[in-house]
């Protein structure tokens, strides 16, 4: 009876002194949330993501007290991938009055796009969630820097036509997307269905329901019957490796198995029997930046990370970095052009669209080299920036190509006219009414 | 055009390339054997306590992660040559699959004796998450490689040039095909020819009548446990070969429920059967016929064979019918 008693004092202690410290640190900190996935199916992919954002806002936290002065409370939501419980998160964290939210999923950020603008919330899918956001008169609260998954689509495009020797040279091929059976998945499928009309190239599907992932040998018997030339893949977690592995199985080309930027991550090499396989990225591997050094400086040498320093500098590891980059920046921004150190969501979301890392910024904050060149505008939420391919070794990931143009003259008409049918199909979708900044 | 495409061209393309049509059958045969080895994890179970073992996916997980994880402990400790750390690292994970045998029997199973099965069902959903969490907990969600080449199972294929074209056999499917086999025939003759075999036979049809002929429910239940966790292990070894070890190979796991309709929940020869028809049925319809549907069909093409089925034999292929009087 006196434990039990003991257990619910023990109990309310714990919920009276967290309710305290929330309160506390509410007013003098600027809250930033983070959607990750440690576990589940998808945690593969998940935990580099969840620990390059962490490291970079902790480092920022450890060396310079925060933003502006004001520290980050950062908080992880699990989502374990899943959309249900990534609205869940959502809901969970909008009364605490987040700056932005981070979903790292296309199936959740759909979900969340139409509270954005209610909530005061903005949202950023770091190159991913739908491609049409990229328009900033439909879509003022959501940015999608620095590229679409339809500009990684026109990349793919662009490289196997300047691999076969010209666009013309593509008329007649047949070109394959493996995908997951999910909205992320099916992301990249309108822009390469004009393409294929425009370049005259076929478009064979490859769908991978979520339940298959880890058993597709019938898939990849298609493939072995269909002998498509190129193959664009946006795959996920654990998808990702085990294509890879059936591809090496029925003797695919490995150089012609091209992966979006989210099909890039070590474990997709799978060793020896990946070699060649090739997939997009927007930010370099390793650890020779001065950004990374910081963070293994202030945060994984003491100790105040779950990331291990052999995985620092890692492919996924890094573009999470540049993920948090663009959040300090954000952030960063809002405080310039409101002239407030502990900004809100609707601050931030004026300092996103002000998002202007020219060489020279980069620079100064240790990422030159590291991360693209990014610019956001009122109109342009994207920036719709070049990639270039990396390849597995075997062992790594080596840079295999020079920046490579999106064909913006296609994936931006086409974004912007799907942009004006989002808006059109949902009844009562809000006209622009924020103002844009001069700066942007 | 439809019916030709549904009911000429697959057996068009059959004759014209009879090299795809064998490495289709092929890929079933493992496909519908591995199938089958989880299946068995079920039916063992269900067999024995009459509960669906919602657990059996995180098991075969467990399992997995738990052969690397004290494989790498034991290669960090100094244990130089990999065999020997693999092998040791595999009689360990054994033990530990029968300490969790024993566990689940004794907090879990034996406070819920002669409650509804439906509360054993519960039960082993409380049994998954804790295992998602403790499995987490320890070995973390990353992915890992399996000790294929440690555990010296063979690597490489074997190409047929027969048929006019190549039938491509990947070493580790043929050892999967055979040690799943194997695995299959041993324990469907230990379980239908032993003593224990028997006990477990009158377990399944009543406790109190079992208790009361002086059978032990907590040995059987151990017994029966530990089994499924050597199957788990099994499946665990040879699909986290095939692709990773990671938390998604739980979701394999759910592949035996279309063979367990098909097959019967209490049926070892239900189970053997039902994996090798959904295994071929789905590779073949995904393959022939999945261009008609939008591709990708074999995640419900499964089910569907085995509610055809179920349209003929309610019971289930090898289940036996059962008739309650009012």
């Amino acid at each position: 009876m006196r434990m039990k008693a003991l257990i619910i004092a023990a109990a309310i202690g714990t919920v009276a002194g967290s309710a305290f410290v929330a309160t506390a640190s509410a007013e003098d900190t600027i809250y930033v949330p983070l959607f990750t996935y440690r576990t589940g199916p998808f945690a593969v992919s998940g935990i580099p993501i969840a620990n390059g954002m962490h490291d970079y806002l902790e480092m920022l936290n450890q060396r310079d007290g925060g933003i502006g002065g004001v520290k980050l409370a950062i908080e992880e939501c699990e989502t374990g991938y899943d959309t249900k419980k990534g609205v869940e998160c959502y809901e969970t964290v909008k009364d605490k009055k987040p700056v932005m939210i981070n979903p790292y999923s296309t199936g959740i950020t759909l979900q969340i796009i139409p509270k954005a603008s209610v909530d005061k919330i903005p949202v950023l899918s770091m190159a991913y969630g739908l491609s049409a956001s990229a328009n900033g008169t439909y879509f003022p609260w959501i940015f999608n820097a620095p590229a679409t998954y339809w500009d990684g689509a026109s990349v793919f495009v662009r490289y196997i036509a300047q691999k076969e020797g010209g666009v013309d040279k593509l008329k007649g091929k047949k070109i394959g997307l493996v995908h997951l059976d999910a909205p992320y998945g099916k992301e990249p499928i309108p822009v390469l269905e004009a393409l294929a009309k425009d370049y005259g190239f076929e478009l064979v599907l490859y769908p991978v329901p979520a339940a298959e992932m880890l058993n597709q040998s019938s898939l990849w018997l298609n493939v072995r019957r269909d002998k498509p030339d190129w193959i664009y893949m946006q795959g996920f977690g654990a998808m990702n490796p085990t294509a890879v592995k059936e591809a090496a199985k029925i003797g695919y080309p490995m150089d012609h198995l091209i992966g979006v930027w989210w099909a890039g991550n070590e474990a997709d090499g799978v060793g020896a029997e990946g070699k060649g396989y090739q997939s997009l990225s927007f930010t370099n591997i390793g650890t020779n930046f001065p950004v990374i050094q910081d963070i293994m400086k202030h945060v994984v040498s003491k100790g105040k990370t779950q990331t291990t320093k052999d995985e620092v500098g890692l492919n996924f590891y890094n573009r999470a970095v540049y993920n948090a980059i663009l959040i300090a920046e954000g952030i960063r921004n809002a405080q310039k052009l409101t002239g407030k150190k502990v900004v809100t969501g609707e601050d931030v979301r004026r300092g996103l669209e002000t998002i202007n890392l020219t060489e020279a910024r980069l620079k100064e904050i240790g990422a030159s080299d590291f991360a693209p060149i990014t610019r956001v505008t009122c109109e342009d939420h994207n920036g719709h920036n070049d990639a270039f391919l990396v390849q597995w070794d075997g062992a790594k990931w080596n840079k295999a190509s020079e920046n490579i143009k999106p064909i913006t003259d296609k994936v931006i008409p086409l974004a912007d006219a799907a942009a004006k049918d989002y808006a059109e199909k949902n009844a009562g979708w809000p006209k622009r009414t924020e103002a844009c900044d001069k700066s942007s | 055009m439809l019916l030709y495409k549904i009911f000429i061209d697959p057996f068009v393309q059959m004759g014209a390339s009879p090299d795809l049509f064998v490495q289709t059958l092929w890929e079933g045969l493992v496909a519908g054997v591995l199938y089958a080895l989880i299946a068995l994890g079920f039916v063992l179970i269900f067999k024995a306590s009459g509960v669906f073992n919602f657990a059996q996916g995180i098991m075969v997980v467990f399992g997995a992660l738990t052969l690397v994880g004290i494989y790498e402990i034991l290669v960090r400790w100094g244990i130089s040559q990999e065999n020997v750390a693999a092998f040791l690292a595999l009689g360990l994970t054994i033990g530990v699959m029968f300490l969790l045998a024993f566990a689940v029997e004794r907090i879990v199973l034996k406070p819920l004796v002669n409650q509804p099965d439906i509360i054993l069902f519960m039960a082993t959903f409380g049994l998954t998450y804790f295992l998602i969490g403790f499995g987490e907990y320890v070995f973390g969600g990353s992915s890992k490689v399996m000790i294929a080449d440690q555990l010296y199972l063979p690597k490489g294929f074997i190409d047929l040039k027969i048929l006019g074209g190549v039938v491509s056999l990947q070493k580790i499917d043929i050892a999967a095909a055979v040690i799943a086999s194997i695995m299959v025939t041993g324990l469907a003759l230990f379980f239908s020819k032993t003593r224990i075999g028997r006990a477990l036979r009158a377990v399944a049809d009543s406790h109190k009548a079992a208790l009361s002929v002086g059978i032990s429910l907590d040995q059987i239940w151990v017994i029966v446990w530990f089994a499924s966790g050597l199957v788990a292990l099994v499946t665990g070894i040879m699909w986290g070969a095939r692709s990773e070890v990671s938390f998604a190979l739980e979701v394999i796991a759910l592949r035996a429920l279309p063979v367990l309709i098909l097959g019967g929940f209490t049926s070892i020869p239900g189970a053997i059967v039902g994996g090798l028809i959904i295994g071929i049925g789905e590779k073949l319809g995904d393959f022939y016929w999945g261009a008609l549907l939008g591709r990708g069909i074999e995640s419900w093409l499964a089910y569907f064979i085995a509610l055809v089925f179920l349209l003929f034999r309610p019971q289930g292929l090898f289940g036996e019918k059962i008739i309650e009087r009012v």
